[in-house]
C-alpha cells in the first residue's frame, strides 16, 4: 500500500443523466433536528410530491415543512410572488406560533424564474423579528444534489451567527440527537469544552463563531459550510470522518491534540468504547470479509464508507461513485483508501449500470429507483438512503454501520433455498 | 401559490410515467432536472418492480441554463432511442424544463427517429398526475391506434389500468373472468402490459371496458367517435355494480348476460348473524371519485352501513361525486387539502374511515378504524396474493377488507360481557388492533371540580378494545381544539356514570346524540335525565 493511498488517483468523471436526488430531500432529517424550524419550499407540486415520497409515511398531521406550490398565475406575473410569499409566511406563522426559524427554500422552478427569496427572507426576517428569523437557501436539483441541500441550509446560517472570541469546538452536521449526545459525552470526558452544534436542536442554543473557533466536521458534504465558516475565521481541522472504529477515533484525535488532551486521557476515554466498536465490527464483518463493493453516487459518504469498508470489515471497493469530490475536506479519507477502485465523480447511469454488471460485485450500494431493479439482475444492494437516515456515526454506531451492509447478504444466504423466480410487478 | 403539507396527487409527468412504466417496449424522455428521478422509486419500492421505470431524464443542471439544454434533449433521445430500443416513445417536459420553454416535442419531431415519437403537453402549474394518466395514454392512442377489423369473436379492450394504480393488476384478471363468463374474449388490456404494437391493434375489439375513467375516459371517447366503439360506464366495484355492468355489456353486445357468481360470497357474508353490528355504521368515503362512487354504493347496499360523508380528492370528479353526494343526502367534500378532509372527519366522527393512505392516517390520530379504497398507494397496497377490487372476488375481498378494522360482531358482545374481568378490562387496550390506543387525559366536557374524581376514571373505561370508541368526540375536541363546540357541553359526574354503564360499542354513539340533542336545546349540562331523554329522542 503507498502512503498516499487513492490521493492522486485519476477520478472518472461523467456528465449524463443522473440517478439521484436534490437537496430538497434533506428537509426530512434536517426538520427532525430543528425542533423550532420550519421549511418552507417555493416550488412545484413535483416539490412537494418529492417530499412526501422521500418522508414515506404521513406520520404529523401537520409537518414543520410545506411546499408553496407555485401556480399559473404566479408564472403569468398576474401575482406578485413577494406578495404571495408574504401572505403564505404571515398565515403560516400565525398558526405555528411555535416556529422560531423559517427556511425559504429556492427549488428548481424558483430558481429558473429567478424568484429572489434572499430579498423576500430579508424581508420577512424584518417583519417577523424577534420572534421568527426568517432564512433562505437553495435546495434545487439544479444546483444541489442530496445531502448538498444540508449544506446549503447550514452555510445559509453561519453569517447570522453571533461573533465570539472564545476557544470553542464546533461540531457540524445535523446528527441525531442521540449520537451528537454519545460525542458531546466523549469530548466532555477528555475535558474539551466547550463545544457547541451547528444546526442546534433550538434556535435559542444556536453557536456563535469566530477566529477561536475550531470546526469539526462530521459529515463530509458540508463543503459550504466549512467554506462559510473559514470566512467567519474559524480554524479547520483535517481528519477522516467518524465512521468506524479508524475514523472515530482518528476525528476525535485531531480535536485532543488541538486541545492538548494528554494521550493518558485520551486512551482512558476511548479504549472501552474503542475495544466494543472493534467487536461489534468484527461480528458483522464475518459477512462482509472478502467481499467486494461497488457505490453508486448518492450522499458523498462514499469515499469515507468505502475506506471504513475496505479496512475495517475486509471488502475490496471495486468502484466508489461520489456525486462530487471534495477534495480538500476529503484529503485524510483519500489517504487511507487503498489503491484499487475506480473513483467516479458524477454520473451516467446507464454507463454505470453496464460496469457494474461487468464487474457482478457481491454489494451494490445504490440509491432506491435503482436497487430492486439489480436484486432482480441478481446482484446485492444495499440502499444508499438508509446510511443518511439512519444512526451510524461514532464508536457505537460501528456495529450497526457494518451491520446495514452485512444484512443484505446475510440475507441473501438465509433464502438461497427460494429459486429466484423474480416476478414483475405488474 | 398555495401551501400544501401532503398531496393526494403528483405532477401530471408523474401520471405519463404511471403510463410508460406500465406499458412495454415504449420509453419516456423527460425534460427534467436531476431531482426528478426521484420519481422512479415509486415504482421499484412501492410496486415492488423489478425493471427501471423505461424514463431516460435529461437532467440538466443550472450551467446547462446558459448553455444549449435543447441539444442535451436531443441527445438523451438519441441514446435512449439507440439503447432501449422502443417501438414508440413519448417525450414532454417536467415542471422546470416547461419554463425553459425548449418543446421536447418540436425537438424529438425534427430528428427524423425511425419510431413513432409522440409529444405530452402536461401543464404542470395547472394540472395533476390523474391528467397525466389520461392525457398521456390518450395521446398514445390517438397517435398509434389503427383502423383493424374487428375481431371474429365479440372482444373487449380493458382500459385504464396503470402502474401504481390501486390493484389495477388484479382487477384486469377479474374483469377478464367476467367477460369470459359471457364468451367475450379480452383484445388488448392497455396501458398495463401492452406494448406500441397492441395499442395499434386496439381497434380489432367490438368495445372497451373502461376500467378506471380517471386515466382513460379520454381516450375512451375517442375510440367510441372514431373507432366506433361503445365503451361500458359502469365500473363493475361491488356486487350491484358488477350486475349492472354484465348488464350493459350484454346491452353493448346483445349476448345474454351471464353471471357465474359461484364464488362470489358476500351477499351471505353480510346477511349471516355475525355481520348484524354493521348495521348503521356511519362511514366517511374519500379517495378518487370513481372508487368513492362505488365504495358509497357497496356500503349503504351491500354492507347496510350508513354514508355520513363523502368526498374525492380529483376535480375531474366533482361534479358526478356532487349528484352521488344528494343522492346520500350529504354534502361533497372536493378538494385537495388533507387539513381539510382531517377537519371534515373530525366533525362528522364517524364509526370507520373508507378513505386512502392519507385517511388512514387522519385515522390513525384520530382513533377511528379506516380500511383504504383507493389510491394514493402505500407498499401495503401491493399485496402478494391475488386482491382484486372489481367483480366476484372483488366484492369478496372489500368485504374482507372493510371489517377488518373493526372488532367482530360476536367478539365485541364477549369483549362487553368480560369488560370487568381483572385481566380483560377496558384499560387493558386493544389486544390486536395496531397497539394500545391510550385515552385521551382529562377532557373538557368534565366539570372541572370533578377533574381529580372522575376524569380519569372515565377515560380509562372508555379505552375499549375498539378503537372507534376509543377517543370519544371530547378526546377529538381535546387534540384538535380549532374544531371543538365553541360552546361546550359539560357531563355532569352522574351522566358520565351512567354513560359507563352503555356498552362500549354503542357507548360513542349515545354521547354523541346526547350532546346533539343538549345542543339542539341549549343544554350545556347533562344530566342523567337528558341522556334518557335523548335516548328516547333518537329511539327508532
Amino acid at each position: 500500500m503507498t502512503a498516499r493511498g487513492c490521493t492522486n488517483t485519476p477520478v472518472l468523471k461523467e456528465r449524463g443523466q443522473r440517478e439521484v436526488f436534490c437537496g430538497l430531500t434533506g428537509i426530512i432529517w434536517l426538520h427532525r433536528k430543528m425542533q423550532d424550524a420550519f421549511f418552507l419550499v417555493v416550488g412545484s407540486r413535483t416539490c412537494a410530491h418529492l417530499l412526501q415520497s422521500a418522508a414515506g409515511v404521513m406520520i404529523f398531521a401537520e409537518p414543520r415543512f410545506g411546499t408553496a406550490i407555485l401556480e399559473e398565475k404566479d408564472l403569468a406575473g398576474l401575482a406578485d410572488a413577494q406578495t404571495e410569499i408574504d401572505r403564505e409566511v404571515a398565515r403560516l406563522l400565525a398558526r405555528r406560533p411555535d416556529i422560531r426559524q423559517l427556511f425559504l427554500v429556492g427549488s428548481c422552478p424558483s430558481e429558473v424564474i429567478k424568484l429572489d427569496l434572499a430579498r423576500a427572507a430579508e424581508r420577512l426576517s424584518a417583519e417577523h423579528a424577534p420572534h421568527v428569523r426568517v432564512l433562505n437557501y437553495s435546495g434545487s436539483g439544479i444546483e444541489t444534489t442530496f445531502t448538498q441541500g444540508e449544506d446549503a441550509c447550514l452555510a445559509a446560517m453561519v453569517p447570522g451567527l453571533p461573533q465570539t472570541e472564545a476557544k470553542e469546538l464546533l461540531m457540524v452536521g445535523a446528527l441525531p440527537d442521540v449520537v451528537e449526545d454519545q460525542a458531546l459525552a466523549l469530548l466532555a470526558a477528555m475535558g474539551v469544552g466547550p463545544v457547541r452544534c451547528l444546526p442546534a436542536r433550538r434556535s435559542a442554543d444556536l453557536p456563535a463563531v469566530g477566529p477561536n473557533t475550531v470546526v469539526a466536521l462530521t459529515q463530509p458534504f458540508l463543503g459550504d459550510t466549512h467554506a462559510a465558516l473559514m470566512r467567519r475565521g474559524a480554524q479547520s481541522l483535517s481528519a477522516p470522518f467518524p465512521f468506524g472504529e479508524e475514523g472515530t477515533t482518528a476525528w476525535l484525535q485531531a480535536i485532543a491534540t488541538e486541545f492538548s488532551v494528554s494521550p493518558e486521557v485520551f486512551e482512558a476515554v476511548t479504549a472501552a468504547p474503542r475495544a466494543r466498536a472493534r467487536k461489534a465490527v468484527a461480528a458483522q464483518a464475518q459477512d462482509l470479509d472478502g467481499k467486494s463493493v461497488f457505490f453508486f453516487p448518492d450522499s458523498q459518504l462514499e469515499i469515507p464508507l468505502a475506506r471504513f469498508l475496505t479496512r475495517e470489515c475486509g471488502m475490496t471497493a471495486i468502484e466508489v461513485g461520489t456525486p462530487y469530490l471534495h477534495r480538500e475536506l476529503l484529503a485524510s479519507e483519500l489517504e487511507l483508501l487503498e489503491e484499487g477502485p475506480v473513483l467516479s465523480e458524477g454520473q451516467d447511469v446507464d454507463l454505470q449500470l453496464d460496469r457494474v454488471r461487468t464487474a457482478r460485485p457481491d454489494l451494490t450500494v445504490c440509491g432506491l429507483g435503482l436497487a430492486n431493479p439489480l436484486e432482480a439482475e441478481g446482484l446485492a444492494t444495499k440502499w444508499a438512503i438508509e446510511l443518511v437516515f439512519t444512526p451510524v456515526h461514532f464508536y457505537e454506531q460501528a456495529g450497526d454501520l457494518a451491520g446495514l451492509f452485512a444484512r443484505p447478504l446475510r440475507r441473501r444466504n438465509l433464502l438461497s433455498g427460494l429459486a429466484p423466480r423474480v416476478e414483475a410487478a405488474e | 401559490m398555495k401551501l400544501t403539507l401532503w398531496t393526494y396527487e403528483g405532477p401530471p409527468h408523474v401520471g405519463a410515467m404511471r403510463v410508460a412504466t406500465a406499458m412495454r417496449n415504449l420509453h419516456y424522455v423527460l425534460h427534467a432536472p436531476q431531482g426528478d428521478t426521484y420519481a422512479d422509486l415509486l415504482f421499484t419500492m412501492i410496486e415492488r418492480r423489478n425493471h427501471r421505470p423505461p424514463v431516460t431524464y435529461t437532467t440538466f443542471q443550472a450551467r446547462d441554463l446558459g448553455a444549449d439544454t435543447a441539444t442535451l434533449f436531443k441527445t438523451a433521445c438519441q441514446d435512449a432511442a439507440t439503447r432501449f430500443q422502443p417501438e414508440a416513445m413519448i417525450v414532454g417536459a417536467s415542471c422546470t424544463a416547461e419554463l425553459i420553454q425548449d418543446d421536447p416535442g418540436g425537438l424529438a419531431d425534427g430528428m427524423g427517429l425511425s419510431i413513432p415519437v409522440i409529444p405530452l403537453d402536461l401543464p404542470s402549474y395547472q394540472r395533476k398526475e390523474g391528467f397525466g394518466t389520461d392525457e398521456t395514454f390518450f395521446q398514445i392512442v390517438r397517435h398509434l391506434a389503427k383502423p383493424t377489423p374487428r375481431t371474429e369473436q365479440i372482444t373487449a379492450n380493458l382500459i385504464g389500468p396503470t402502474a401504481l394504480g390501486f390493484r389495477h393488476r388484479d382487477d384486469c384478471t377479474e374483469v377478464t373472468r367476467l367477460l369470459a363468463d359471457m364468451g367475450i374474449g379480452v383484445n388488448v388490456v392497455a396501458p398495463l402490459g401492452a406494448s406500441p404494437s397492441d395499442i395499434a391493434r386496439m381497434g380489432a375489439a367490438h368495445f372497451n371496458v373502461l376500467m378506471y375513467p380517471e386515466h382513460a375516459e379520454t381516450a375512451a371517447r375517442w375510440l367510441e367517435r372514431e373507432h366506433s366503439q361503445p365503451y361500458t360506464r359502469t365500473v363493475p366495484i361491488g356486487v350491484g355494480a358488477t350486475r349492472d355492468f354484465l348488464a350493459e355489456v350484454a346491452r353493448i353486445t346483445g349476448l345474454p348476460a351471464r353471471e357465474d357468481s359461484a364464488r362470489l360470497r358476500l351477499p351471505w357474508w353480510t346477511r349471516s348473524v355475525d355481520s348484524t353490528y354493521l348495521t348503521g355504521k356511519r362511514v366517511f368515503i374519500f379517495g378518487d371519485g370513481t372508487h368513492v362512487a362505488a365504495a358509497a354504493r357497496i356500503a349503504r347496499e351491500e354492507m347496510g352501513f350508513e354514508v355520513a360523508g363523502l368526498g374525492c380528492y380529483n376535480r375531474e370528479m366533482a361534479r358526478p361525486i356532487r349528484a352521488l353526494a344528494r343522492d346520500y343526502g350529504v354534502e361533497a367534500l372536493i378538494t385537495d387539502d388533507y387539513l381539510e378532509v382531517e377537519a371534515a372527519i373530525a366533525a362528522l366522527h364517524p364509526e370507520m374511515i373508507l378513505g386512502t393512505q392519507m385517511e388512514r392516517h387522519i385515522g390513525k390520530r384520530l382513533g377511528i378504524p379506516c380500511a383504504v379504497i383507493s389510491a394514493p398507494v402505500h407498499v401495503q397496497d401491493f399485496p402478494a396474493r391475488y386482491s382484486p377490487q372489481m367483480g366476484w372476488e372483488g366484492a369478496n375481498v372489500i368485504f374482507d377488507t372493510w371489517i377488518h378494522p373493526l372488532v367482530m360482531g360476536l367478539e365485541e358482545h364477549l369483549l362487553h360481557m368480560f369488560r370487568d374481568d381483572f385481566e380483560f378490562h377496558d384499560a387493558a387496550g386493544a389486544s390486536h388492533h395496531g397497539g394500545q390506543h391510550v385515552p385521551a387525559p382529562a377532557t373538557s366536557s368534565v366539570p372541572s371540580d370533578d377533574k381529580g374524581a372522575t376524569a380519569t376514571p372515565v377515560a380509562a373505561g372508555d379505552a375499549g378494545s375498539m378503537p372507534a370508541e376509543a377517543a370519544p368526540p371530547a378526546a377529538v375536541a381535546h387534540t384538535t381544539p380549532e374544531l371543538a363546540d365553541p360552546t361546550a357541553i359539560l357531563w355532569l359526574s352522574d351522566a358520565e356514570r351512567e354513560l359507563k354503564k352503555i356498552p362500549f360499542f354503542v357507548r360513542g354513539k349515545a354521547r354523541r346524540n346526547t350532546e346533539t340533542y343538549a345542543a339542539q336545546r341549549g343544554v350545556t349540562s347533562i344530566s342523567v335525565e337528558t341522556l334518557y331523554e335523548a335516548k328516547a329522542h333518537y329511539a327508532r
